[in-house]
């Protein structure tokens, strides 16, 4: 099969999981408040199936990875070591701004999330553009 | 690492595209490639010099040390 027909196939079905496992965490933080009224066994199902669904989902972006070409893994590599690194010193320093009462607000782990995913995102541009 | 991967695919009349899809790679590597931005993995220097009929070394060129 033609590479790039493949890859975008491999990015589909990551895409897929991907959605699946956003609503299936969806389910578990509204699903509790308007379905099920914080029933304890209703909630360890939809966290099980959150847990599952990711799993699998980690599973096809490991597939996704070694799908890739020797430059794409490279810029995947790039930007997945970025990412780690803003999520440990970012993730860190925020948590400490919160400890130590400089920031009026509690450190939440949404925004770290939001972090790394952004930072993964920029540096992928970076990378593609500087590759182009 | 320097390479005539642009002048070898010019001689069989290959496209950018073309050169990707036999060696199973993006576009924009093969880009990168011959931009000398990129040097491939050994197993993609060997598609390379499977699909040209040549040898690696005929291909690519180490580098001059100074």
């Amino acid at each position: 099969m033609n590479y790039s027909i493949s890859q975008k196939k491999g990015l589909q079905r990551l895409a897929l999981w991907t959605g699946l496992w956003v609503m299936s965490l969806a389910l578990v933080v509204f699903g509790a408040e308007f379905l099920w009224d914080y029933q304890v066994t209703f909630s360890v199902l939809a966290i099980l199936l959150n847990v599952i669904i990711g799993i699998m989902m980690i599973l096809t972006n490991i597939s996704y990875i070694k799908s890739l070409d020797d430059l794409q893994k490279l810029i995947s590599l790039q930007a997945m070591s970025i990412a780690l690194g803003v999520a440990v010193v970012g993730g860190l320093a925020y948590s400490a701004l919160d400890t130590t009462n400089v920031i009026p607000f509690d450190a939440e782990i949404s925004h770290l999330v939001m972090l790394i995913g952004i930072s993964y995102l920029v540096s992928i541009l970076i990378s593609n553009y500087r590759y182009k | 690492m320097k390479n005539r991967l642009k002048v070898l695919r010019a001689e069989l009349n290959f496209t950018q595209a073309d050169l990707a899809d036999k060696a199973g790679v993006s576009r924009q590597t093969i880009n990168a490639i011959e931009k000398g931005k990129f040097d491939p993995s050994l197993p993609l220097a060997f598609k390379f010099s499977e699909i040209f009929d040549l040898k690696i070394e005929e291909i690519f060129q180490p580098p001059v040390k100074n």
